[in-house]
């Protein structure tokens, strides 16, 4: 080897090096892309806070909007929860329902969250952590977005804002069942 | 003594029998752990499914459990959540397509590193060894002075 060649070469090893790392710098570790998108929708039968059963398997049909929350998540579960409701009103006569899902949660803290914001629409427990694993959740607040025919199509990681609800709602309610 | 010999081949067999469950036992517990170590905790840094105290570890440490008593494979448990968290989950990724970079690289990193060094080494000493021993510096008379005016008392 050359020392000319040589000289070059410790610098141009470190290019990959570099590439590799300023790629690496600039995704966000926290934006997963969920291997569910596209996928059906695992189904689940759950008791609401009040002790109703509710199973996805009844909402076949409709656009249904999976809330993944707890009470201790502050502050995003916080801002989502009005959003949550105000959309729930304003699309709930066009076939679309609002499910939330409350886990590692208190069934007391739980409740009084609803209470707290009022909430109308149904909210389960997940008290095993089999339905958050089936959706692969690894953090609150995560939204699903579920067409008529069952499909995961869409995930929100992070507080739901309207635009992202109106979004995505709205393209799944302008499809035609398939 | 020909009456008691069935009592005690009862008792020596529900004694193995003991042993044995007790060993199967454990055998899961060692399996749920392997498989635990290798998912990463959804919602710590840096800690596997088997090292963290959270409730969430202890609800898929929970559902791994299940899985295997339910006669799974420790391969089909790990499937089970990879297909619903993706790779991510797994604490060290699979050896394949780009992930094989992860492996290889440190690999290739020493190797390179020392043939560099080695490189470096042998024009060192060439170049040493060419210009041949250094000549003594001449030391002068000023410095001869200076040199004993400073060992002395």
């Amino acid at each position: 080897m050359t020392p000319g060649l040589l000289r070059w070469l410790i610098p141009l090893s470190a290019v990959p090096v570099l590439a590799l790392l300023a790629y690496g710098f600039r995704v966000n570790p926290r934006d997963i892309p969920s291997p569910l998108v596209g996928r059906p929708a695992s189904a689940f039968a759950l008791q609401t806070l009040e002790g109703a059963p509710l199973a996805l398997e009844a909402q076949r049909g409709k656009v249904v909007v999976l809330n993944f929350w707890a009470s201790w998540c502050y502050p995003a579960c916080y801002e989502e929860a009005p959003v949550l409701e105000r959309n729930w009103r304003a699309y709930r006569d066009r076939g679309v329902v609002v499910i939330g899902v409350d886990i590692q949660d208190k069934l007391e803290a739980a409740q009084k969250f609803t209470r707290d914001f009022g909430l109308s629409f149904p909210n389960a427990r997940d008290t095993t952590g089999k339905v958050s694993v089936d959706y692969g959740v690894y953090g609150v607040p995560e939204t699903f977005f579920i067409d008529r025919r069952g499909r995961i199509r869409a995930k929100h990681v992070g507080a739901v804002t309207d635009e992202a609800f109106r979004l995505n709602v709205e393209k799944l309610l302008s499809e035609t069942t398939g | 003594m020909r009456a008691r010999a069935p009592l005690v081949g009862l008792a020596l067999a529900l004694v193995l029998a003991a042993g044995a469950a007790a060993q199967a036992r454990r055998v899961a517990e060692q399996q749920m752990h392997d498989v635990a170590a290798q998912l990463r905790c959804v919602v710590c840094q840096n800690l596997s499914v088997a090292d963290s105290p959270s409730e969430m570890a202890s609800q898929m440490r929970a559902i791994v459990r299940e899985r295997l008593e339910a006669g799974e494979a420790p391969e089909q448990v790990v499937q089970y959540f990879v297909e619903r968290y993706g790779e991510w989950i797994l604490l060290s990724p699979r050896r394949h397509g780009f992930n094989l970079l992860v492996w290889v690289m440190p690999a290739v990193a020493v190797v390179v590193g020392f043939t560099l060094v080695g490189l470096v080494l042998v024009r060192w000493t060439r170049r040493g060894a060419a210009a041949g021993p250094v000549p003594p510096t001449p030391v002068d008379a000023a410095m001869r002075e200076r040199i004993r005016r400073e060992i002395e008392p």
